[in-house]
């Protein structure tokens, strides 16, 4: 572990590494912290998608901005990251959800993306098995140009490129405190040493607003629990991301051949981590619903994963005016993986050039202090 | 044995070599290196492979076995179909 740093990234998942790779590339030295092994997070649990498709004009554009970097990462880090472009086909299943979907629609394609509101024929063409009866969809969203990635491999990459400029990446290491003076950073106590450094990315994931308590900023994030389950490998069957906001469904099939899946149960805030029977029994009998042929396929496991929820489930993002140097880059709320690329640039522009982004104050954690709070709509899971 | 040839996970064909260069690359914990190697995500769960690849673990990383956790367990203990999990009980109305 360094002794000093120019910058201290405390997570080890996808953002982490992909800050970590994006700003020692700019010729800053970089120490990144995890207390456990890399994407033993959020990152390791994920479902894999990609999607360009929000309700929320700031989301969508740096999910448009991040496929545009997914696109050739495979070629920049020399790793096979396994992007695939398959589409998100998203269901709709009443007027109310058709109004929504056409709203955003309307402002996607004015950012320039590829999507388009389907019938049910077309449906049953981009993903034979669906039962469009059984969904009770009456249409469906479907952009092309979304897709999935392999969050493991795409963040061991990051991590292995990072390496190659001044990073050091020390795992099963604890942050213990992080030491200010006059609202600056000075450095950053572990279980293993301490660094002297100026700048800290607080990219821990749940486990972030543990971090902030550190520097006693206050964030109001808390881990929101979900399941996912993986099947058996099968051959080829379809290549989109099946999706229902009405439901909270969501599956498709990886690279491997596996479908992988979830569906929320009530709400349940906290780090438990157990997975559930009462998963299993629905997420088997909407998944069937929705592709009745699914019902040979063999369940391998499941498992617990966190969203590291915000008020509006949009990202904290940026500075803080109480503390120079202390940079906010969590509370994706679910969709840390497919937002990472462009966050990470945007972050990594402001601390090597001082730039900052417009996106800053969109998603500053001073916007909950306001009255007037923007939801992101398209939660899913 | 040929180490290239010794099979260690059965479901995702990965042999001795594979485990042992990811250890090289600093793949040294038991979970990163099933989400390297997919080791343990076939339908065995794991039971061929798991306690083989900590042993080759012990070797290469000199830690006691007692050091080297298994990864978390991740049921059903059996692959199961989901229309028997699906047929068992009734779609949760949300």
């Amino acid at each position: 572990m360094k002794r000093k740093a120019d910058v201290v990234i405390i997570g080890g998942g996808i953002n982490g590494c992909c800050l970590a790779y994006n700003l020692s590339k700019k010729g800053l030295s970089v120490q990144v912290i995890e207390k456990r092994y890399l994407t033993s997070g959020a990152t390791g649990s994920c479902g894999a998608g990609i999607r360009q498709q929000w309700s929320t004009e700031e989301n969508t554009l740096l999910a448009i901005n991040s496929v545009k970097i997914f696109e050739k990462l495979s070629k920049e880090l020399k790793e096979d990251i396994e992007f695939r472009q398959g589409g998100y086909l998203i269901a709709i299943h009443d007027k109310a959800e058709m109004n929504q979907a056409i709203k955003n629609v309307k402002m996607q394609k004015k950012l320039g993306l590829k999507v388009d509101i389907i019938d049910n024929d077309k449906i049953q063409n981009i993903v034979p098995i669906l039962d469009v009866n059984g969904m009770n969809a009456i249409a469906a969203s479907y952009c092309p140009t979304d897709g999935h990635a392999n969050p493991f491999k795409t963040t061991f990459a990051y991590a292995k490129a990072s390496l190659k400029y001044d990073t050091n990446i020390a795992t099963h290491t604890k942050v213990i405190d992080i030491k200010t003076d006059k609202r600056e950073i000075k450095e950053v106590i572990t279980d293993k040493g301490s660094i002297k450094t100026n700048f800290v990315i607080n990219a821990a994931g749940v486990w972030s607003k543990e971090i902030a308590d550190m520097v006693k900023i206050n964030i109001p994030n808390q881990a929101l629990r979900k399941e996912i389950l993986a099947t058996e490998r099968l051959k080829p069957i379809f290549k989109s991301m099946v999706i229902s906001f009405k439901d909270g469904i969501y599956f498709s099939q990886q690279k491997e051949g596996q479908i992988v899946g979830g569906i929320p149960l009530e709400k349940e805030f906290g780090l438990k981590t157990l997975p559930t029977i009462d998963f299993l029994y629905h997420m088997s009998s909407t998944l069937t619903r929705y592709a009745p042929s699914l019902s040979h396929v063999k369940v391998l496991r499941h498992w617990t994963g966190f969203y590291d929820m915000t008020p509006d489930a949009r990202p904290i993002i940026g500075d803080t005016k109480d503390l120079i140097g202390f940079i906010h880059c969590h509370g994706f709320s679910g969709h840390g993986f497919m937002l990472s690329p462009m966050v990470s640039k945007i972050i990594t522009d402001y601390i090597s050039n001082g730039k900052k982004d417009k996106i800053f104050e969109d998603l500053s954690l001073d916007r909950f202090k306001g009255k007037k709070i923007t939801y992101e709509k398209s939660v899913v899971g | 044995m040929k180490k290239k040839k010794a099979i260690v996970c059965r479901c995702e064909d990965i042999t001795e070599e594979d485990v042992i260069d990811a250890i090289k690359q600093g793949y040294t914990d038991i979970e990163e290196l099933r989400k390297k190697l997919r080791i343990g995500m076939g339908p065995c769960q794991g039971r061929v492979c798991i306690q083989i690849v900590r042993k080759i673990l012990k070797n290469y990383t000199k830690k006691d076995i007692s050091k080297i956790p298994l990864p978390k367990s991740r049921p059903p203990i059996i692959p199961v179909t989901l229309g028997t999990l699906s047929s068992d009980k009734d779609e949760k109305k949300s």
